[in-house]
């Protein structure tokens, strides 16, 4: 029945003269974002909206579930076109439009339209009134409310005749691509890719980079940071995922710095290599799924000691979210099933039973001494020995 | 340099039997069950299938059934001979070092109604008869062991089980999961009381999805697939041609140099056992006491416990040198599930968590075992060093 979706977008509409670019992404988005979807479709915008016109035979239900991950979509609605052959013609095509989408017809109903043709023969007013007649007239268990209308019909006169009544919520946010690129640590836990998903929401093209410490981690770690790298593009396009053999840096840190603090060590060098790759690639800033307290390494002093190897802003989305809504937003966007999958990953292998949950910086630097020697040659040779998987 | 040391996870197939296989599938792909020639050419792999093996094991050709694997000529010796005579009882007994096949299709039986003894092993992972023979009711209508452990290599004393059983209660049925023992030891059903007998096709370098169960011609079991009525309707399903005709054809070769075969396993087991042993903090499960040799153990299987390295990583570790061997028991360090046969062998729980199984098969040569033996002398040492400290 449906052969056309009206995409509704949000923010971008009080955007001023750059708007333009704001759509044209959005185009660019749905466009990706349907193309692993059955049929072929046209896409176009036109006098403020989005139409997304089907030219062939889709499959309705998986059309709108890609659709619904495309940011910056803050609605979706089905659109059924008529052509114009008349007001009873269309007033039948109405009618039977109501009877498939409400097979319940208690309900009350305001129809809306708008006369976008002006050579059409009725004013819109004129329209309301003729069309909610024939409506009534066809289902008298109708009822009319112009204020709160259970169900408001949209007629939309252009060169075809737009009808449509429904709109099934998007996820809203911004285009991918409109607001630069940034670099996400990609541990294989649940809450990173959460904390992916939710900057990409706000149009932030994503990379990614996991740290990989064979043979202490499993080939079979590193697929499923690969398969959840997938699915958070299913929502942000392709996403590029820089691999770095992290495990010469590890032994040598366990080797030369005091146990309790490995941990976060550690982790002030993923920073430091994340951030380096992260200005090769053009990222404007690293995004972890740290929240405060949940482990020892992301207390508020364990912050500072991470943050400040970095010049780059490093974004934390989840820094306020409590575990079980990080869980949430993880089933929601489908990563949490994989997430939890039983392999150990470079942050757990080596972890003292009583890390430091208070680090001093000024200790923390003192002990990084101890590295000198060898770590600034590893750091370049894992640099050089990366690997890159591009996830779609 | 690639060394496959995990065989009895599964063993690369002889080139013979991919190159029959693609015969068949390119050319004689009929189905035995079609009237014209091209299904009556198909139906001969069958037949032919089924006369080896009965001669290879010694029974009759119509005993002979072929199904999708191991585990489902376990499921189907299991479960069809627990339907089939649940009017005599409802006592099955078992040993707690089986492959989950079929440990968790007795689990589901149990589920169902069925009572279920599971019997302990002794520390060189052997079933003691003595414990048979307590656990043995008149209610008992089947008994189910392994030939072969395949975590540590461990023979059970089938033929001894089976004459007990058939002298405490010739009704009750016996059941041998042979899927690590077929092929490496000679195993005749009718002489050692056995009844049902399970095999599989990849463990002996034949393709996978392809398996045999023995059902002895007086054994009343039930079908667990129905559909078209293949082999005498009891394994319904289009025949897998191509796979029962490569598992033959793996047999007969495997059966032609079974000698030579079976000695030079126990020569790669004696010499990379000798090897292991040069290490310190090492222990070898499962031989006989003074049998230092690994005499009356399977002649394919060495698992050994390294102190101080856990599995999971060392068999990483071998596996950057291109070495692939198998855990003893699957660890993650969030989910640990120590391994059911070595808990139940007693193995202390410090080195549940740190057994490698080593596995060789007719193509292991000696070469591939010191090159194994000098990258762990090499890389043991390192891995002890860096570990969790406490």
């Amino acid at each position: 029945m449906f052969t056309a979706f009206l995409i509704k977008y949000a923010e971008i509409g009080i955007k001023g003269k750059n708007r333009y670019l704001f759509e044209d992404a959005l185009v660019h988005q749905i466009k990706f974002a349907l193309k692993k979807c059955e049929g072929k479709f046209l896409i176009h915008k036109s006098q403020g909206r989005i139409h997304v016109e089907a030219l062939e035979d889709f499959d309705f239900e998986e059309t709108v579930e890609h659709l619904k991950r495309v940011f910056g979509i803050s609605g979706i609605c089905p659109v059924v076109y008529a052509e114009d052959e008349g007001f009873e013609k269309l007033c039948d095509t109405v009618v039977r439009y109501l009877d498939d989408v409400y097979p319940d017809k208690n309900k009350s109903f305001k129809v809306h339209s708008r006369r976008a043709r002006k050579d059409y023969p009725m004013e819109s007013m004129e329209i309301n009134a003729a069309m909610g007649e024939a409506i009534l007239h066809a289902y008298p268990e109708m009822s009319v409310d112009v204020h709160e209308p259970e169900i408001l019909l949209n007629i939309e006169i252009r060169e075809k005749i737009y009808i449509y009544s429904e709109t099934i919520p998007g996820p809203g946010g911004m285009p991918v691509g409109t607001g630069g690129k940034a670099m996400l640590l990609l541990s294989g836990g649940i809450d990173s890719p959460v904390a992916g998903y939710m900057i990409a929401k706000r149009g932030v093209k994503l990379d990614a980079v996991y740290f990989h410490a064979p043979p202490y981690t499993s080939e079979r770690a590193k697929q499923k940071v690969v398969d959840l790298a997938k699915a958070v593009s299913r929502y942000t396009g392709p996403v590029w995922l820089h691999i770095i053999h992290f495990t010469d840096i590890q032994l040598y840190i366990h080797e030369k710095c005091p146990h309790e603090e490995l941990t976060i060590i550690m982790r002030r060098y993923m920073m430091r290599i994340a951030e380096q790759i992260a200005k090769e690639t053009g990222c404007l800033g690293l995004i972890t799924g740290e929240s405060i307290g949940q482990v020892a390494s992301q207390t508020m002093q364990s912050l500072i000691a991470t943050n400040e190897v970095c010049e780059l802003p490093v974004y934390r989305p989840l820094i306020g979210f409590d575990k079980k809504d990080i869980v949430e937003i993880a089933e929601q966007i489908g990563t949490f099933e994989t997430s939890i999958l039983p392999f150990e990953d470079c942050c757990t292998i080596f972890v003292a039973k009583h890390p430091v949950t208070k680090p001093n910086v000024k200790i923390i630097r003192r002990h990084e001494h101890n590295l000198d020697e060898k770590i600034e040659e590893l750091v370049k040779t894992a640099l050089d020995t990366k690997e890159v998987v591009v996830c779609t | 340099m690639e060394v496959y040391l995990d065989n009895s996870a599964t063993t690369r197939a002889f080139p013979e039997v991919a190159e029959l296989m693609t015969k068949i599938m390119c050319e004689d792909y009929g189905n035995p069950s079609s009237l014209h020639i091209k299904g009556v050419q198909a139906e001969q792999y069958l037949r032919y299938g089924k006369e080896t093996f009965a001669r290879l094991l010694k029974v009759n050709e119509k005993e002979i059934f072929f199904t999708s694997g191991g585990t489902e000529s376990d499921n189907m010796a299991l479960m069809g001979c627990a339907f089939a005579n649940h009017r005599r009882g409802r006592h099955l007994i078992t040993t707690r070092i089986e492959h989950p096949a079929v440990l968790n299709t007795m689990r589901y039986l149990e589920s169902v109604g069925y009572k279920v003894t599971y019997l302990p092993v002794n520390s060189q992972g052997q079933l003691e008869l003595e414990e048979l023979r307590r656990a043995m009711t008149p209610d008992t209508i089947l008994v189910s062991v392994m030939h072969t452990n395949n975590e540590v290599g461990s023979l059970q004393p089938v033929a001894e089980a089976g004459a007990l059983i058939k002298r405490m209660n010739p009704g009750t049925l016996f059941h041998v999961d042979a899927v690590q023992g077929f092929g490496k030891a000679k195993i005749y059903p009718k002489k050692m009381g056995i009844d049902l007998l399970s095999a599989s096709g990849h463990k002996i370098h034949g393709p996978k999805g392809v398996g045999l169960l023995y059902v002895g011609e007086k054994v009343k079991i039930q079908p667990i697939l129905y559909g078209g009525g293949q082999q005498m309707n009891l394994r319904s399903g289009t025949d897998n041609v191509p796979g029962i005709a490569g598992f033959t054809k793996a047999a007969e070769l495997l059966y032609e140099h079974y000698e030579d075969d079976v000695k030079r396993l126990y020569q790669c087991k004696h010499y990379f056992m000798d090897g292991i042993r040069k290490l310190d903090g090492i222990r070898i499960n499962g031989l006989l006491p003074g049998k230092n040799d690994g005499e009356g153990t399977a002649p394919h299987i060495v698992s050994v416990s390294i102190s101080g390295v856990r599995s999971e990583v060392l068999l990483h570790a071998l596996e950057e040198d291109g070495i692939y061997v198998s855990a003893g028991s699957a660890c993650a360090a969030r989910k640990p599930q120590p391994s059911e046969t070595l808990k139940a062998m007693g193995i202390e729980r410090t080195l549940l968590d740190s057994t490698i199984r080593f596995s060789f098969s007719v193509y292991t040569t000696a070469e591939e075992i010191d090159y194994t033996l000098r990258t762990m002398y090499d890389k043991i040492p390192m891995l002890r060093r860096y570990t969790r400290r406490r």
